[in-house]
């Protein structure tokens, strides 16, 4: 029998450290999240696409869009990456302070992001773009606003783990929560990247 | 997955692949050039047979350097990796499909305008 | 989270320490707790799913029945579809996942505890949400699928439910998804490979990424299905541009991996069941878990066929009905290794077994009536026919429902530590199997003669007199059969109880080495695993003469303070999932009845999640 062999291997750990595969239960736990939100986000900007042309008689995404404007919003969001990242740099090196100042830039950078949202929808609504105007209103703002709803969960992530790290609950040692919420952080910021491309910057034929 | 057998853990190794501070502000530039290069093709009339390709290879660049860089998936476990791009090639084959059967409907082109 | 992760520090957030009592159930994390729980809510689930078949078979049994009305019907057709798809077959799945995986894995519990019970609460929840539709205006009656631009324009507050309440069924599915790869990835025991798992824990792992990908499409069409009803979006509003195709695009994307999702795990189940009452190790193993991975494979690409009469066009009506040809082949495959594994075998015909034969034989009779509907000229003879109620049933009642009661008779000396009654088993089998062909095999007769699905009353003189009144005596056989059972678990509880032992069937998986019902740390030893059905191997020696030789496992894993019971630190109760789950029952309300509530919800249920994150790692 191999079992004394087996027993011999690897010194003893402590369990929660010990997976089959090495990798953390958590991370792996997001990955898989992350996958499956690919499919979410791909039915939202598959209906987009089918509808972008069906404006019922009311505005068209040729006519409606600023695109100087989203760029801006969507350069603010793909900075707040970098903070992020630069945040989990912080924890991993120990800098606590380093790591909050990071954390609260990304959170500002994303409500940014999400007031220009705000502005963005209300001034479509003014133009005459409701909810309910057409199939290209209604896709636009369901995609858009379950994105926006995603980057507002995580800024309050982020400012949960700000209220974490005052409170010395957010030692060195646990810089694997910085990492999770930061994974779903940039998840949010190429979904992003995707919508700007797709919905904003691709001409509507016809 | 049948590659991911049990093994130690790897937790170590990882830490220390991580790109420094510095790497990240340079990509972060880099992903602010091309998207900088995505707004200034959109408005520049010569290159509109090309615009569409050429903003689907910008966001995609974009994408991908945020997944290996930010996201660390150049630098972590494979099985990461298979996890998400299996979400992502199965989104992009299915609703590619889904959007095919609509625009390729016999009797289609009647609705849109 | 990791909850082990967390140090035991002062907090405001103490934990629950109970273990019995009806406070120890609320708070459980234990995923042997949870199982039983899944199990129970389903039961109760099944029985009213049941009534609602018999109120549908009641009006039904004879031309122009008076029993339903029209209204009432649609309702209850749409509750018996959405019960026995979401609320039985679905949690029956998950009631085994959670009680086994872990043992049969070697592990202590899944990988996430309290997302589990988080899993559990959201799924009691939906369950009753979409029940209380009853008594709040009317319930769903657009069908399970929920067909727009039909579901749009419903003017009962029913689709609302059907709606928001599915969300929350989804939410609890994907939540279990997540958990049990995790699980299944990396809390195998020392030595449990990949290919040494149990085919019911491969089976639990292709459901679970099937549930990972294909929820979050349901997820939006149910989305847009309720925007388009309480906020007037146009996405299946035909008048404003909106295509009612892409709704059955989104559904059927996510429903058919459904079904592989439903029949997976009951599978999974025979899998177990079949070689230890044949004596022999399961025929061909790689072949049967290759053939359930390219299930969930390929069963993403065969989405169309349940569109085959929407117009779709040739070229797309001809991709899907080859696609669909093609993934009867690893089906066909496993029917064969299961009839491989009953050759030559010493055959004990148990009720679990005969349940498990009956999954067999009932399952190729709808898996062979699935290939005609593959063919599209015939699929547009028979599509919304009652031939296509008798397919779904073959597959649903004969396969899945089969799997789950085998899987119930073979693992409930596990579960509570006594045997069901054999001979009250019998009886429980033969009528439910008498029952079920009686009631759906004259739907194969009617459908061929053109009886639409889904009518509420029929004319007479149509020659479908006679089937339907079979169909109706048929289901209430099945209703007496199902009394049968609860009489047997009752009954086999109260007076002499056979006591089970740890391995009364001399079984080969890892959950038969440890007492039944298993302690709350499952393994006192973590096992280490050196086999494919590796119990057995521990058990008898392969060469001449088949001796009991009693190997104990060494213990790569264990405990540096040793095996004392004690030591063995589990992860504490919790409340915090329930809370959490609370809140979303009050969202789904608020969106409903009054939608600034939804904040009320929302702040529960974000209170509940911050709870969870600080409160300590264990009960000290």
């Amino acid at each position: 029998m191999s079992t004394h062999d087996a027993a011999l291997q690897g010194p003893p750990h402590h369990e929660e450290h010990q997976t089959s595969t090495g990798l953390d239960n958590t991370k792996m736990a997001m990955w898989a999240f992350l996958g499956s939100e690919c499919l979410f986000f791909g039915s939202f900007i598959s209906t987009y696409l089918l509808y972008r042309s069906r404006a019922a008689g009311g505005p068209t995404p040729a006519e409606i869009y600023d695109i100087p404007f989203t760029s801006v919003s969507s350069f603010v969001l793909l900075m707040s990456s970098l903070t992020m990242v630069l945040a989990l740099a912080a924890i991993q090196r120990g800098d606590e302070r380093g790591l909050r100042t990071w954390l609260l830039a990304t959170a500002f950078l994303g409500m940014t992001f999400i007031g220009g949202q705000i502005y963005e929808f209300t001034t479509f609504y003014e133009e005459g773009l409701a909810l309910s105007k057409s199939p290209f209103g209604s896709s636009f703002f369901v995609l858009t606003g379950f994105h926006g709803a995603h980057v507002s969960v995580g800024i309050l992530m982020l400012l949960a783990l700000v209220g974490m790290s005052l409170a010395g609950r957010l030692p060195q040692a646990e810089s694997r929560k910085v990492e999770l919420i930061g994974l779903y952080w940039h998840f949010v910021d190429i979904v992003w990247i995707v919508i700007f491309t797709i919905v904003y910057l691709v001409p509507t034929e016809g | 997955m049948a590659s991911t057998e049990v093994t130690a853990p790897r937790e170590d190794a990882e830490l220390h692949d991580h790109p420094t501070p510095r790497k990240y502000v340079w990509i972060a530039v880099i992903l602010a050039v091309v998207t900088a290069a995505e707004v200034a093709i959109y408005y520049i009339p010569s290159l509109e047979s090309l615009l569409v390709p050429l903003l689907v290879v910008f966001a995609t660049v974009k994408f991908i350097m945020v997944a290996l860089y930010f996201m660390h998936l150049k630098f972590d476990s494979k099985l990461f990796r298979r996890l998400f791009v299996t979400g992502i090639v199965l989104a992009f084959a299915v609703f590619t499909i889904v959007l095919l059967t609509f625009f390729l409907r016999p009797e289609a082109s009647g609705i849109t305008g | 989270m990791a909850t082990a992760a967390l140090q035991p520090r002062r907090s405001i957030f103490a934990r629950p320490t109970a273990t019995t009592g009806w406070y120890s159930w609320v708070t459980t994390v234990d995923h042997k707790k949870i199982g039983i729980m899944y199990g129970v809510t389903a039961f109760v689930f099944f029985l009213l799913g049941g009534l609602e078949a018999l109120a549908i078979r009641a009006q039904l049994a004879t031309p122009n029945g008076e029993i339903l009305s029209a209204e009432a019907y649609n309702q209850f057709f749409t509750m018996h579809g959405i019960t026995m798809i979401f609320l039985v077959i679905m949690p029956m799945g998950v009631a085994f996942f959670n009680y086994l995986v872990p043992l049969m894995i070697g592990a202590r519990d899944v990988a996430f505890p309290r997302l589990n019970a988080l899993s559990y609460w959201i799924f009691l929840f939906g369950g009753i949400f979409i029940y209380s539709s009853f008594f709040l205006g009317g319930a769903p009656d657009g069908g399970w699928f929920g067909y727009a631009p039909l579901s749009r324009t419903l003017e009962t507050r029913g689709m609302d439910f059907y709606a928001v309440g599915l969300q929350l069924l989804g939410v609890a599915s994907l939540a279990g998804a997540i958990n049990f790869i995790v699980t299944i990835l990396n809390m195998r025991a020392p030595g449990m490979t990949f290919m040494r798992m149990p085919v019911f824990v491969w089976m639990t792992l292709v459901v679970s990424f099937l549930l990972l990908f294909a929820m979050p499409v349901i997820a939006v069409a149910l989305f847009q299905l309720m925007f388009d009803r309480l906020f007037d979006t146009t996405f299946f509003n035909v008048a404003a541009g909106g295509d009612p195709l892409l709704w059955q695009h989104l559904f059927w994307l996510f429903g058919h991996p459904e079904v592989y999702i439903l029949i997976l795990p009951a599978m999974g189940i025979v899998s177990e069941v079949l070689p230890t009452f044949s004596r022999k190790p399961l025929f061909g193993y790689a072949a049967v878990v290759f053939a359930g991975a390219a299930i969930g494979f390929m069963g993403w690409g065969v989405w169309a066929h349940h569109m085959f009469a929407a117009g779709l066009g040739p070229v797309a009506n001809s991709a899907f009905a080859l696609s669909t040809m093609f993934i009867a082949v690893p089906t066909g495959v496993k029917i064969f290794n299961w009839i491989g594994t009953l050759w030559g075998g010493s055959l004990r015909f148990t009720t679990s077994m005969l349940f498990s034969l009956g999954f067999v034989a009932m399952f190729i009779i709808g898996g062979l009536s699935g290939v005609t509907h593959a063919i599209v000229p015939h699929d547009a003879q028979q599509t919304d026919t009652y031939y296509v109620v008798a397919h779904f049933h073959y597959v649903l009642f004969g396969g899945a429902l089969f799997g789950i009661m085998s899987g119930l008779y073979y693992w409930w000396p596990k579960f509570f530590g006594h045997r069901l009654s054999e001979k009250i088993g019998k009886w429980n089998f033969w009528l439910w199997f008498l029952g079920f062909n009686l009631t759906f095999g004259p739907m194969h007769i009617v459908g061929l003669q053109g009886m639409p699905r889904r009518i509420y009353t029929y004319p007479d003189g149509m020659g479908w007199n006679l089937w339907n009144m079979m169909e109706t005596v048929g289901a209430f056989i099945i209703a007496v059969a199902t009394l049968f059972f609860l009489f047997n678990v009752v009954v086999s509880r109260r007076k002499g109880r056979e006591e089970a032992g740890d391995d009364p069937w001399d079984a080969r998986t890892l959950e038969w080495m440890i007492p039944s019902p298993p302690p709350e740390y499952n393994f006192a030893e973590i096992p280490v695993v050196s086999h494919r059905d590796d119990f057995w191997h521990k058990k008898y020696f392969v060469g001449p003469g088949k001796t009991a030789e009693p190997v104990f496992a060494g213990g790569a894993d264990h405990d540096e303070h040793g095996t004392d019971e004690h030591h063995i630190h589990m992860p504490s109760p919790s409340y915090f999932p329930l809370i959490a789950a609370f809140g979303m029952l009050i969202t789904a309300y608020a969106v409903i009845f009054a939608l600034p509530a939804v904040a009320i919800g929302l702040l529960v249920t974000t209170l509940g999640f911050f709870g969870w994150v600080f409160e300590p790692g264990t009960a000290e």
